[in-house]
């Protein structure tokens, strides 16, 4: 297994071209081509913004204690610098779950590292991340964000993170999809309740206290309290402690997943 | 001279298709790294079993073997894709596996594009692929159409585009399953031509294909898998010649049960001599009664009074064994037996051969032949010696009949009888004349060509 991983670096340059490839082809023959990656995520905040602020107004939004939203300092915002993040996350996973069977052909008629395909879904979902980034940019500077450059300066922590997290879980689904092809059908169940299980559209004080101690469970949690807190609330980044935490927990995460993925490797070109 | 490729031993058991055996897979991959290790016999298919190769540097093997026989399961475990089962498979030097061409072509994406990204797949890196991109597009044939998406080629721009790419590899051993169909006979020349110089360059190649012409002129040892084992290896000719025996056997065996189907099924359904149906077809050859009107009718059957019974019909060769595969110009006997439980005085015996396209060849009878009938009464036989089988390679139905001369059928056993015609030369159409070709001196041939594949 170590030698294997071992051999990552070595493919960087297939993962690369790869990771371009998936981009380029995604737009392809659409007429807003690249502008997609901006548009996507601004009409997700659109409908969003529409369900929680007019059809479902939130609680929260009300004068309770710690007040996020300052008087017009707008829902929105907060519940992109979540979603924005979950959106990576999610379609990756769904990705990830389908990614060796539809490229089967690469698997049983060339050498090709397996493994790599997961890594390049995880990673084209982060270059649709970073690219959704400046419309929150703007959102921000609208706002007039209390954003501090040693807050900031946490942010590609939280990005390498996710990652981490992401690829492994990837690794993880991608190759017992192989075997169980239910969950492929299950993964989409599994992440929208994962997705209101996680303080993105509502602020982690809010849950109730049972709900707390349940979402600290929840890996992701920590991850969208970090994005929340160093773009959107003010004050300094206090989640720093969770956040380096589930970092060592992800890199442990992911070896097992890496372990899992080499033992289940020879199975692949069989049972794709 | 170091081995280029070494199976020792290898095995390959697949699993086969079952529902419900995922968590015993998934546990024995997980636990034991095996796929089939906890599985019973009869869930499982072995495709290769120990089988010992080596291919010395610079050596070219060729793989002959029968449909399933094991050849891309071999050549699977060469290019690593698969592992064996047990035993063990060294490969030295960079490997090219032209197994599926344009294997991982993104049909939205440019030619260009897909060159790259399949270049870097195949183990090279940016600067190789872009140093041999222009080679590439040139032996794909393919400059204009480069920058327009994979989606939009033909099938036979995709194979030339994926096989350009793999052979620009510069792999050390180089594998290749069946792909010289690629493209019209100028691209074959050129993938050819492409494989003499990987040879002449002192690589290694392994072939797998069905082209026996191209294993006697090509390889260097050729190996004949069947059914998962070696069943020879060695001088290509020499296995060749041997595999062609085998399938020849083979199609013996199978004609012979087709034979014997199709008049089992006859006789299960044999129509009364009054009956309409009965009536002499007007395409056969034993041709006397009126035309009824359907030319087409001509499914196999078997209809007749059985006041003479044909008992067998056997084609023997020259070599004096019943048989079913014949070689072109061959001598053939065509062996009847009757029966005519009573004496009788009015008969004539015909046969016709027809080709696959339902076409008669051939056909004749006694009566035509104006051999006058006197008597025949209890077991007896009857040959229709065909000197030289000068037909072209197929394969053909025989239609044998006793009947009165007014076309009353005794016996009449309507293309139940089959053999096949093998020949060297592809010629074509339904009869082929003893033959030479001559020439004035001014005109001049190079060497024979080798068989054509």
């Amino acid at each position: 297994m170590l030698h294997n991983l071992a051999q990552l670096p070595r493919y960087r340059g297939l993962i690369q071209s790869l990771v371009a490839r998936e981009l380029k082809a995604r737009y392809r023959g659409s007429v807003l081509g690249f502008f997609w990656s901006f548009i996507n995520p601004l009409l997700l905040l659109l409908v969003y913004s529409i369900v929680f602020a007019y059809i479902m107004p939130a609680r929260f939004t009300g004068g309770e204690e710690p007040k996020p939203f300052a008087d017009a300092y707008p829902y929105a915002v907060f519940l992109f610098c979540g979603l924005l993040p979950w959106t990576w996350f999610a379609s990756s996973l769904n990705e990830s779950a389908g990614v060796l069977i539809s490229g089967g052909n690469l698997i049983k008629k060339v050498l090709f590292p397996a493994e790599v395909l997961p890594i390049v879904t995880s990673l084209a979902n982060m270059v649709h991340f970073l690219l959704g980034l400046p419309i929150l940019v703007i959102f921000l500077a609208y706002y007039r964000a209390p954003i501090t450059v040693g807050e900031l300066a946490w942010f590609p922590v939280i990005v390498l993170v996710q990652l981490i997290l992401t690829t492994g879980l990837g690794l993880l689904v991608a190759a017992l999809t192989v075997h169980f092809r239910d969950i492929r059908d299950i993964l989409s169940n599994v992440l929208s309740l994962w997705f209101f299980a996680t303080p993105i559209i509502y602020p982690w004080q809010h849950a109730p206290d049972l709900g707390k101690w349940f979402l600290n469970v929840n890996p992701f949690t920590h991850l969208a309290i970090s994005y929340q807190e160093v773009l959107f609330f003010k004050g300094p980044f206090g989640h720093w402690r969770w956040l380096l935490a589930l970092g060592a927990g992800s890199m442990a995460f992911f070896l097992f997943a890496y372990f899992v993925f080499d033992r289940l490797r020879d199975t692949f070109a069989e049972e794709v | 001279m170091a081995n280029a490729i070494e199976l020792t031993n290898a095995s390959k058991v697949y699993r086969r298709f079952a529902h419900r055996k995922q968590f015993a897979t998934l546990k024995s991959a997980l636990l034991s790294r095996s796929l089939v290790r906890d599985l019973k016999p009869e869930e499982t298919f072995t495709a290769l079993t120990n089988v010992t190769v080596s291919v010395p540097r610079g050596q070219t093997l060729g793989v002959i073997g029968r449909n399933g026989s094991g050849k891309s399961t071999m050549l699977k475990l060469v290019a690593g894709i698969s592992k064996p089962t047990s035993g063990t498979v060294r490969v030295n030097g960079r490997i090219s596996a032209l197994i599926e061409l344009g294997a991982g072509f993104h049909p939205e994406i440019s030619g260009r594009e897909n060159v790259f990204i399949n270049g870097i797949m195949l183990g090279l890196t940016k600067r190789e692929v872009a140093d041999r991109f222009d080679e590439i597009v040139e032996f794909a044939e393919l400059k204009e159409f480069i920058d327009a998406p994979v989606k939009t080629y033909s099938s036979g721009m995709y194979m030339r585009l994926g096989f350009a790419v793999a052979i620009h590899v510069d792999p050390e051993v180089l594998l290749v399953d069946e792909v010289l169909a690629v493209g019209d006979e100028g691209f074959t020349h050129k993938c050819l031509d492409k494989f003499a110089e990987f040879k002449r360059r002192g690589k290694t190649i392994l072939l797998v294909t069905h082209s026996l012409g191209m294993v006697e002129r090509f390889c260097d040892e050729a190996l004949w898998l069947d059914a998962g084992r070696i069943k020879g290896s060695g001088d290509p000719k020499r296995i060749v010649g041997a595999y062609v025996t085998d399938v020849e056997k083979r199609e013996e065996h199978e004609l012979a049960a087709t034979d014997a189907k199709a008049r089992q099924e006859a006789n299960a359904a044999i129509v009364s001599p009054d009956e309409p149906g009965s009536a002499v077809l007007p395409d056969n050859p034993v041709e006397t009664a009126t035309a009824t009107g359907d030319m087409f009718r001509a499914a196999e059957g078997r209809w007749g009074s059985r006041e003479i019974e044909i008992t067998e019909v056997r084609f023997v060769g020259s070599d004096g064994e019943a048989g079913h595969v014949f070689h072109s110009g061959d001598r053939v006997d065509v062996r009847i037996r009757l029966r005519a439980p009573l004496p009788i005085d009015d008969f004539v015996v015909g046969i016709g051969i027809f080709n696959a396209d339902g076409t008669c060849c051939y056909g004749t009878n006694t009566y035509l032949e104006e051999l006058a009938p006197e008597t025949m009464s209890g077991d007896a036989e009857a040959t229709f010696t065909i000197e030289a089988l000068d037909l072209v390679e197929g394969t053909y139905k025989v239609d044998v009949a006793v009947h009165k001369i007014d076309g009353y059928p005794y016996d009449y056993h309507r293309l139940l009888h089959t053999f096949r015609v093998k020949s060297r030369v592809k010629d074509v159409g339904i009869y082929r004349p003893r033959h030479t070709w001559t020439f004035s001196n001014n005109v001049r041939f190079k060497e024979p060509r080798g068989p054509r594949s």
